[in-house]
C-alpha cells in the first residue's frame, strides 16, 4: 500500500518538474473594462495589423462588444478606408511577407486561445537586443523568434544580464536605452493589448457567463422539483 | 361515452400500430429491481448525451464545411457569426467529453456488480461494441476542426496501421486516400462521422437496450429478482420502470445538466482537456508541434501503446486493452456477481485496475520521459493483470453469502441524517476540554465549541477507525 502510495505520487508530481520553461508574468485580464478593450483595439490596430490579420471579426462587432459608436471605431480604431462590415484583415501581403520574414506573420484572432494571456503578456515584454541575431533582437519567452520587436520605441531597448544567486543562474532584462513610455505606462499598453486579443479570441465569452447564471439557477429549481416529484413516486416502495 | 374523433384516430392508428404494446414492453411493465442507486443513473445519461449529440451534431452540419482549406474558418464562423452557434459548438464538443466520462462511468459499474456475468453477456458484448464504435466516432469528429491537434493526433493514429507487417503501408493509404491526413481523409471521416457511425450507434443502442430487457436488469445487490415472484408473475423485488425510473433518471439528468452547463458556460475548454489549446492553430502539416497529445479520453490507451517499445507490438498491446474487455464475461470465474457479496482479491484487484486506468490516462497526457515510461509500463501490466490473471484469481475468492432478496438500500436523506446524528459525539471524542475556559467577551463564544482544543489522542482513534473501516471494506 505505501508503495503504491510512493509510485502514485510519483506519478503526479514528476509532470511539473519536467517543466523548466520561463516563468511567465500575469496579465491581467478584464473584458468588462471597456476602456482598456478599445485602448487595446487602437493598439492593435497601430502596432499588429501592419502584418498580422484578425480575420474572424469585424470592426461592428468590436463597437458593438465594447461599447462605442461604430462611426468612432471607424474614425479611431479602424485603418484609413476600412469598411465597418470589414473583418480585421492585414495589408501585407502573404508573399511580401514570406520574402521579408520566412514565414507568413499568422492570423491573431485565436493567438490567445492557442498561447493564454500571460504567455502574450510576457512575449510581448521580453524583446532583448541580440545583435548575433537577424532581426537584432531575440526573446525570452520565444527564442529565435522571426517576429522583430513592434514596441520597441514604446518600451525602449531591453538588455539581457545574467545573475546569480543561491538558486542557480537566471537572465533579468534590463532596460538602457527608455522608451516613450515608463515602465508602468508600457505594462498597461501590453496589459490593454492582451485584453483585447483575448476578447477576440472568443467575443461571446462574456455572454456566456452572463447567461449561463440563469441557466444554472433555472436547472437548480428543476433539480427540486425534479426531486420532489421522485419523492412523491416513491414513497409507497419499501 | 361519445365517442370522439381524436380518440377515433388514436385507435385506428394503434389497431394497426402496436405503439403501447411498446410502451408497455419497455417501460411501463418492465419491472426494474428497487434498489438501484447513484451507478444506475449513467445508462439513461449515455442516452441523453447520444441524443445531445445527434441534434446539436445536425445543427452543426448545417454551417460546418468539411474541407481542408474551409473547415477550420467554418468552425470559427460558427462560433462568432451563427446565433446561437457557440452554444451550439460547446455542447457538442463539451457532450463529446461528457460521453466518455458517462460511460466509463455506466463500464465501471458493470465491472463492479458483475453485470456482464451469465445471462447478460450479450449485452455487455453490445455494450463493447458500443464503445468501440463511440470511440471511432469520436476519432474522427476530432479531425473535423481541422486544428493543429487533430491533424497530427489523427496523422500519429491513421500511422498505427502501417505497423501492421505486409499490407501496412497499403492500408494506411488506403484509410487516408492520400499519403498524409488531407483533404480527402477529412472528407471520408466527415461522412463516417455523420451518418455511418451514428447509424451503428443507435442500432447498437437498440441492441443493447432489446437484450437488456429480455434478460433483466442487474441490480447493486447482483441476484435476479425473477427467481421470486408474486402470483401476478411480476418479481416480487420490481418495480415498474415507468414511471418508477422515468421520475428518478429525470433527477439525475437535472445533476448531470447543472455540471453540463456549468462547463459549457463557465470552462468550455476545461483547461485544455475538453478542447486543446493547440487545437485553435489551424492544421499546418509542415510544422509537427513538439507534443502530440490524444484528447483525455484516449489517453489510458495511448499509453498502453507508448508504454511498449516495439511500434507493431505497440499496437497489438492498445488493441488489445480494449479486446480484453470484450473477454469479462469468461475471465471471472466467479459465481457471485455483486462486489458486495465478492471476496477481498477481487475487490483489491478492482481497485488496482481503477489506480492504473486513472495513472496510465494520466501519463497519456504528458511528454515522454524515462520515470513516465517505466511507470507506464508498471501501469499497463497491472491492467493487464486485472483481466489475463482473473480466471486464476477469481477461483481462490472467499464470497460471503449472497442474500435471497434485494437488501434495502438507504435514501440519501437516511444517510445525512445518520451522519449528522454522529457529529456531536465525533466532535466530543476529537477535541477536549480547555482547562481555562476562554474569556472572550461575545456570547457567542461562549458556547462549548470554543471552550474546546483538539485532542491528538481523539483524532487519532477517529483516524485509526475510519483507517480500520476502509481495510475492512476491501476484504
Amino acid at each position: 500500500m505505501k508503495k503504491l502510495l510512493i509510485i502514485l505520487l510519483l506519478t503526479f508530481s514528476f509532470g511539473a518538474l519536467a517543466n523548466e520553461a520561463v516563468e511567465l508574468q500575469s496579465a491581467r485580464i478584464d473584458l468588462s473594462n471597456n476602456e482598456s478593450l478599445q485602448r487595446g483595439a487602437k493598439h492593435f490596430v497601430t502596432y499588429c495589423l501592419g502584418c498580422h490579420s484578425a480575420k474572424h471579426i469585424r470592426y461592428l462587432r468590436i463597437a458593438n462588444d465594447v461599447g462605442a459608436d461604430p462611426q468612432k471605431v471607424l474614425k479611431d480604431i479602424a485603418p484609413e478606408g476600412a469598411s465597418i462590415y470589414d473583418q480585421l484583415h492585414s495589408a501585407m501581403n502573404k508573399h511580401d511577407a514570406e520574402k521579408w520574414f520566412g514565414t507568413q506573420p499568422p492570423d491573431l484572432s485565436l493567438i490567445a486561445r492557442s498561447r493564454g494571456a500571460d504567455w502574450l503578456y510576457s512575449y510581448l515584454k521580453s524583446y532583448y537586443i541580440d545583435t548575433t541575431k537577424p532581426l537584432g533582437v531575440n526573446n525570452l519567452v520565444f527564442k529565435d523568434t522571426a517576429m522583430p520587436n513592434p514596441l520597441w520605441q514604446l518600451q525602449g531597448e531591453q538588455h539581457a544580464e545574467q545573475r546569480k544567486t543561491i538558486y542557480g543562474e537566471y537572465t533579468k532584462l534590463v532596460i538602457e536605452e527608455p522608451g516613450t513610455l515608463s515602465e508602468k505606462d508600457f505594462d498597461l499598453f501590453v496589459n490593454d493589448l492582451v485584453n483585447f486579443l483575448v476578447y477576440v479570441g472568443e467575443p461571446v465569452q462574456l455572454e456566456r457567463q452572463r447567461i449561463g447564471k440563469y441557466v444554472i439557477l433555472f436547472l437548480l429549481l428543476f433539480l427540486v422539483i425534479a426531486y420532489l416529484l421522485k419523492k412523491e413516486f416513491w414513497k409507497d416502495i419499501h | 361515452m361519445k365517442p370522439n374523433r381524436l380518440n377515433e384516430c388514436g385507435d385506428w392508428v394503434l389497431d394497426r400500430f402496436p405503439v403501447s404494446k411498446f410502451w408497455n414492453e419497455h417501460m411501463a411493465h418492465y419491472y426494474a429491481p428497487k434498489n438501484f442507486n447513484f451507478w444506475y443513473f449513467f445508462g439513461s445519461l449515455a442516452l441523453l448525451v447520444l441524443v445531445n449529440q445527434i441534434i446539436t451534431g445536425i445543427l452543426l452540419t448545417m454551417n460546418y464545411k468539411p474541407d481542408a482549406k474551409l473547415a477550420f474558418d467554418s468552425i470559427e464562423y460558427i462560433m462568432r457569426d451563427v446565433p446561437w452557434g457557440w452554444l451550439v459548438r460547446y455542447m457538442h464538443s463539451t457532450g463529446a467529453s461528457a460521453f466518455f466520462i458517462v460511460i466509463y462511468l455506466h463500464m465501471f459499474r458493470g465491472i463492479m456488480y458483475g453485470s456482464f456475468k451469465h445471462p447478460r453477456e450479450l449485452i455487455w458484448i453490445f455494450g463493447m461494441l458500443l464503445f468501440v464504435a463511440l470511440m471511432a466516432e469520436a476519432f474522427m469528429g476530432y479531425l473535423l476542426p481541422w486544428g493543429q491537434m487533430s491533424y497530427w493526433g489523427a496523422q500519429v493514429i491513421i500511422s498505427l496501421f502501417s505497423a501492421i507487417p505486409v499490407i501496412g503501408d497499403d492500408l494506411s493509404l488506403w484509410i487516408r486516400g492520400d499519403y498524409v491526413i488531407a483533404d480527402a481523409t477529412l472528407n471520408r471521416f466527415f461522412a463516417f462521422h455523420v451518418i455511418a457511425v451514428p447509424l451503428v450507434l443507435v442500432m447498437l443502442v437498440f441492441m443493447h437496450i432489446v437484450a437488456l430487457h429480455e434478460v433483466g436488469s442487474n441490480n447493486p445487490d447482483g441476484i435476479e429478482i425473477k427467481d421470486s415472484k408474486d402470483p401476478w408473475g411480476h418479481p416480487v423485488d420490481g418495480i415498474p420502470f415507468h414511471p418508477y425510473y422515468t421520475v428518478k433518471d429525470i433527477v439525475g439528468v437535472a445533476v448531470f445538466l447543472l455540471f453540463f452547463a456549468t462547463v459549457i458556460f463557465y470552462m468550455p475548454e476545461m483547461g485544455g482537456y475538453f478542447l486543446e489549446h493547440a487545437n485553435f492553430i489551424p492544421a499546418d502539416p509542415m510544422k509537427t508541434p513538439e507534443h502530440i497529445a490524444p484528447v483525455w479520453y484516449f489517453t489510458p490507451f495511448y499509453s498502453v501503446l507508448r508504454a511498449i517499445p516495439d511500434k507493431f507490438a505497440g499496437v497489438i498491446a492498445m488493441g488489445g486493452s480494449i479486446v480484453v474487455l470484450f473477454l469479462l464475461p469468461w475471465l471471472d470465474r466467479c459465481p457471485v456477481k455483486s462486489i458486495r457479496y465478492r471476496g477481498g482479491i477481487f475487490k483489491k484487484a478492482l481497485f488496482l485496475f481503477v489506480v492504473s486506468f486513472i495513472a496510465l490516462g494520466y501519463l497519456g497526457t504528458q511528454p515522454v520521459t524515462p520515470v513516465a515510461t517505466i511507470l507506464a509500463r508498471l501501469f499497463t501490466t497491472i491492467y493487464f493483470g486485472f483481466f489475463l490473471l482473473m480466471p486464476i484469481y477469481t477461483r481462490w475468492e472467499k464470497t460471503k453469502p449472497v442474500p435471497k432478496s434485494l437488501t434495502k438500500d438507504h435514501s440519501l436523506e437516511e444517510q445525512l441524517h445518520a451522519i449528522e446524528e454522529q457529529i456531536p459525539a465525533l466532535i466530543e471524542e476529537i477535541t477536549e476540554l480547555k482547562p481555562v475556559a476562554t474569556e472572550i467577551g461575545h456570547p457567542a463564544f461562549k458556547s462549548s465549541f470554543f471552550n474546546r482544543r483538539p485532542n491528538p489522542v481523539g483524532i487519532k482513534n477517529v483516524a485509526t477507525r475510519l483507517a480500520k473501516k476502509v481495510i475492512e471494506s476491501l476484504d
